[in-house]
């Protein structure tokens, strides 16, 4: 980020400060700075802010990989077998109809609020577009590679293993990345509707204390936590291009 | 040969009811025969006859209205302002470097972190559930308007200097139009961001008439068929959209060569 992009935030930062030193905003719609700056510290130096954001991740990690490596699965027999995607396709596609946000009461209902409902909840935001790009990846696998493997009598473990799932990476790739999005946000609605703990919890509660200093604090750690997600694939998905290339040259 | 396809299709279209079918089966066997408490599983017939309840004595087609309306409102004043956002940001060097850092920070927050600020700021009425909507749609909108704009073919833009366009005709008849196949994904995506963002914001802020509502009710009488029927309308509204999208898009393009 230049300076020239800093001059914004910047400059918001100047007059979110005047208006809350003058008084133009009441300090229940909009805290000073400083206040914000003081609640962050307080926050950390009790470890009240790791423990909610712990809570959080060990959650969207459990519930991720268990979405997504039933997304994968799926995607991978609807991707290799004709016959499974005839059956199972329209119905996940009515499914995944359904947004996740859609869920929640009717789980809610079903497993109570414990973990097991975030878990599910979470899972479901990965397991669709896990699904959906592994799908597409293994279709979209180059039949003249197949046509090389069948010349090379490979059998169909080989096959699978050495042509199909290594062309379909850049695409199931894909599905990670939206997957982990798409779970962190479910995160955030099911925390927001039946949490006790984690950051939606933080902002539900200081909402209802009007405590905006602390709900600005858990927006500021949201967002750093989807940016850090977000830039942590980045640098994955250069690494795995990086050594596919690599791979072929050799 | 046709006669192969159709049968190929009769044989797909089988394949594909069977589990759905399988799946009806086992839910009403089991609710029937007590397998599983109905009260986590109402029978099918239960789930009919509150529809028939909440379609012809209560109001579930007007609850349906409001909360298509908010979701068209919503999804207009985002379409708009994301689409002049953007072109704003991709034709001016300046804004480009003041703003875009700013919005890309702020699009890292997930959408639904932004719910108890709105809160604060507009309420918990229809103005606030609008304003979310609006931003649900706006972010898609916005980040795929800019791509477009900012990969317009610079022999255009150069056709457009020799023939001393103004900004107007640049912006309307340059990058808008070659920007068009972007920015239908933008509204396609905007389409299904802004459904899910206003069930959201009747989840979240306050109940009123809406599905969301609906729902939320339903959750709160432990009324598991009224928590249904809301679920599958949520699925169809869900899937219309996404039709409509797609209606939309090959409209708009149209005069795109076909691929494939």
């Amino acid at each position: 980020m230049g300076l020239t992009g800093a001059l914004l935030p910047g400059a918001l930062l100047v007059l979110w400060w005047i208006a809350s030193d003058k008084g133009f905003l009441a300090e229940q719609i909009l805290p000073p700075p400083a206040y914000v700056y003081e609640t962050a510290r307080d926050m950390i130096a009790s470890g009240e802010l790791f423990h909610h954001a712990g809570v959080s991740l060990r959650r969207v990690v459990v519930g991720f990989a268990f979405g997504a490596a039933a997304g994968l699965s799926l995607g991978v027999a609807m991707g290799l077998s004709r016959r499974a995607e005839d059956y199972l396709k329209p119905l996940f596609l009515a499914f995944a109809q359904i947004p996740t946000l859609g869920w929640i009461p009717l789980l809610m209902l079903l497993v109570g609020i414990d973990e097991a409902l975030k878990f599910i909840v979470i899972a479901k935001g990965a397991f669709v577009p896990m699904v959906v790009n592994t799908f597409a990846g293994i279709r979209g696998v180059s039949p003249k590679l197949i046509e090389v493997g069948r010349a090379l009598k490979f059998s169909d473990w080989q096959t699978l293993r050495l042509i199909v799932l290594p062309g379909a990476v850049p695409s199931i790739f894909t599905g990670i990345r939206y997957g982990l999005t798409h779970s962190w946000t479910s995160l955030v609605g099911v925390e927001l509707l039946a949490s006790s703990e984690g950051l939606g919890y933080l902002l539900v509660w200081g909402r209802q204390m009007f405590w905006l200093d602390m709900v600005i604090v858990a927006i500021i750690v949201i967002g750093l936590v989807g940016f850090a997600m977000d830039k942590s694939l980045d640098r994955t998905e250069v690494l795995i291009q990086r050594w596919k290339r690599e791979e072929l040259a050799a | 040969m046709t006669a192969t396809t159709a049968s190929a299709r009769l044989v797909r279209f089988r394949r594909g009811v069977t589990l759905p079918i399988v799946l009806l089966i086992a839910w009403e066997i089991s609710s029937r025969t007590g397998l599983v408490d109905p009260r986590f599983l109402p029978s099918l017939d239960e789930v009919a006859l509150t529809a028939k309840r909440e379609l012809f004595d209560n109001d579930l087609i007007g609850e349906l209205g409001y909360s298509l309306m908010r979701n068209i409102a919503g999804f207009l004043i985002g379409s708009v302002a994301g689409v002049a956002f953007a072109t704003l940001l991709a034709l001016s060097r300046i804004a480009d470097r003041l703003i875009t850092p700013t919005f890309n920070g702020l699009k890292q927050i997930s959408l639904l972190a932004w719910i108890p600020l709105i809160s604060v700021w507009f309420g918990f009425g229809e103005q606030a559930k609008v304003v979310f909507v609006a931003l649900a749609a706006f972010i898609p909108i916005v980040l795929n308007t800019y791509e477009g704009m900012r990969n317009v073919p610079a022999d255009l833009i150069e056709v457009g200097g020799a023939l001393r366009f103004s900004w107007r005709q640049r912006i309307l008849r340059i990058f808008l139009p070659s920007a068009l196949p972007s920015i239908a994904t933008g509204v396609h995506l905007g389409l299904i961001y802004s459904w899910l963002a206003t069930v959201g914001a009747e989840y979240f802020l306050a109940v009123g008439p809406g599905v969301g509502g609906l729902i939320i009710a339903g959750r709160e009488r432990f009324d598991m068929a009224l928590v249904m029927l809301g679920v599958m309308i949520l699925g169809l509204v869900g899937f219309f959209l996404n039709r409509l999208a797609y209606a939309l898009e090959s409209h708009l393009l149209r005069w795109r060569p076909q691929l494939g």
